[in-house]
């Protein structure tokens, strides 16, 4: 059974959600990855204000292949979370709401989403066609010369994620992975 | 001796690319639909419901499986009674990188100087070659696109002749662990032993252009394979990391004779986009 949100993200949808949920999202993610975090937290180290907002907004962690001509997109998928971290508190606590990956966060990005009330979650990695079709617009708001990780805006219609972290402190990765572990035989 | 146009080899590394890309392997399309009845967790299943219907969107739509188009790395045996013509058989094999690339759609995903500017090499070259002198006139191509995530998970360790075989099973099985979600699960692992410190990073790579369910053919690698694969299964890790009894597609061991102070082992992770291509020229 699956909930169905639409973006922007309030902290009244956010604290519906508990790890293990399966979600259809609506609305509009931004794209960022590796090279954009590392740009947006430098901007905020020199005190200067990003090219697009990210009050509210969702941060989905991907550089998608080249569209073909008529296509809003080429394939798109999740790329690894984990080497956002170094970047992510900051921007959590400048009221990013949620993220799509793949894999791992580090203690402190958990902490960071318990403190903003915030939501990670993953989509099926390597399933890029299947994502293209889920994705009916898509505009690059900065960065152009990033190439495939410059920042886009997506419009996305009942983008299948699943919650990982929630506020409650839930790890899907953690739950799951305990669920089905078995000890070596001896 | 035979004489080879490169331009032959452009054109078939730029073909290859694009299937690669687009068509996943039967042996791995035939591993989901088992898998759909077999992996118990129902976030599981859903995972190879999605993947086999990604995988016929692709094919359907000449799109990629992954967006995650690769650094790709090409197998090149050549026959020792073939003589290229026609120019400069390494440019020959990175112009069908950048064709496959450029006019197939797929991602670039080359950065030069990788500690400073990072900046995208705009082609996807830089092609990985690794060559292979054989008895013939023919000429062997296999394209790999090798996606980061999986990539970055794979580790190598020198280890200590009297640790033995419990060692690499103890680092083989902590590797797949480690890797977790990050590496899109189901894996498939290569599994270099032996050689010096390059040896076994290739002899790992080289595992994983082997299909789904082949068995090495010497038996003590065989059951080496056997009880990997068990092992990473008991992890729990499943599918995308959600849980479940399928964390590896499979395990692949290849091994080469070792210096007498050395027992090196290699661990190349795979994702489930497990996508190589050949072709005999």
């Amino acid at each position: 059974m699956e909930k169905t949100l639409s973006t922007p993200l309030t902290e009244e949808m956010v604290a519906g959600l508990r790890s293990g949920d399966r979600v259809l999202l609506t609305g509009m993610v931004l794209t960022a990855r590796d090279a954009a975090h590392k740009r947006m937290v430098e901007l905020l180290n020199k005190g200067e204000p990003l090219p697009f907002d990210i009050a509210g907004r969702v941060i989905y962690y991907a550089g998608p292949s080249p569209a073909k001509p008529g296509k809003p997109i080429g394939s798109i998928g999740p790329t690894t979370s984990g080497r956002m971290d170094a970047y992510t508190p900051r921007l959590l606590d400048l009221g990013l709401k949620g993220m799509i990956g793949k894999g791992y966060r580090s203690p402190a990005v958990k902490e960071a989403i318990l403190r903003n009330r915030a939501v990670y979650f993953a989509v099926v990695g390597g399933a890029a066609a299947l994502g293209a079709q889920r994705v009916t617009g898509a505009r690059v708001v900065a960065w152009e010369d990033l190439g495939p990780e410059a920042v886009r805006e997506l419009d996305v219609v009942d983008f299948p994620v699943i919650v990982v972290n929630d506020i409650y402190g839930g790890d899907l990765y953690e739950e799951g992975r305990r669920q089905y572990e078995q000890a070596a035989a001896s | 001796m035979r004489e080879l146009d490169v331009a032959d080899v452009t054109r078939a590394v730029a073909d290859l690319c694009m299937d690669a890309c687009y068509n996943l392997g039967d042996d791995v399309l035939a591993f989901f639909r088992a898998a759909v009845e077999r992996e118990e967790s129902e976030a599981g299943r859903d995972v190879f419901r999605q993947l086999l219907e990604n995988a016929e969107i692709a094919r359907r739509e000449a799109m990629p499986l992954c967006q995650d188009t690769g650094l790709t790395i090409i197998f090149l045996e050549v026959g020792q009674d073939v003589h290229f013509v026609g120019g400069s058989l390494e440019d020959a094999l990175n112009e069908g990188v950048r064709r496959g690339h450029t006019d197939g759609y797929l991602r670039k995903s080359a950065v030069e100087a990788p500690f400073a500017e990072r900046k995208n090499t705009g082609d996807n070259t830089p092609a990985i070659v690794h060559t292979g002198i054989v008895p013939g006139d023919r000429v062997k191509l296999t394209v790999v696109p090798k996606g980061g995530g999986a990539e970055n998970m794979s580790a190598l360790a020198m280890l200590k002749p009297a640790q033995g075989r419990e060692a690499v099973v103890d680092f083989v099985v902590d590797t797949v662990s480690k890797a977790g979600p990050n590496a899109c699960p189901p894996m498939v692992v290569g599994v270099g032993v032996g050689g010096t410190f390059e040896r076994v990073a290739y002899l790992a790579k080289k595992a994983l252009v082997r299909s789904i369910g082949s068995a090495n053919p010497v038996p003590r690698l065989a059951e080496l394979e056997d009880e990997l694969e068990e092992r990473c299964n008991r992890l729990g890790i499943g599918p995308q990391g959600l849980g479940g009894r399928i964390t590896v597609m499979d395990v692949f061991v290849e091994e080469a004779p070792a210096h007498i102070a050395s027992m090196p082992v290699a661990v190349n992770i795979q994702c489930h986009s497990a996508r190589h291509k050949e072709v005999v020229l």
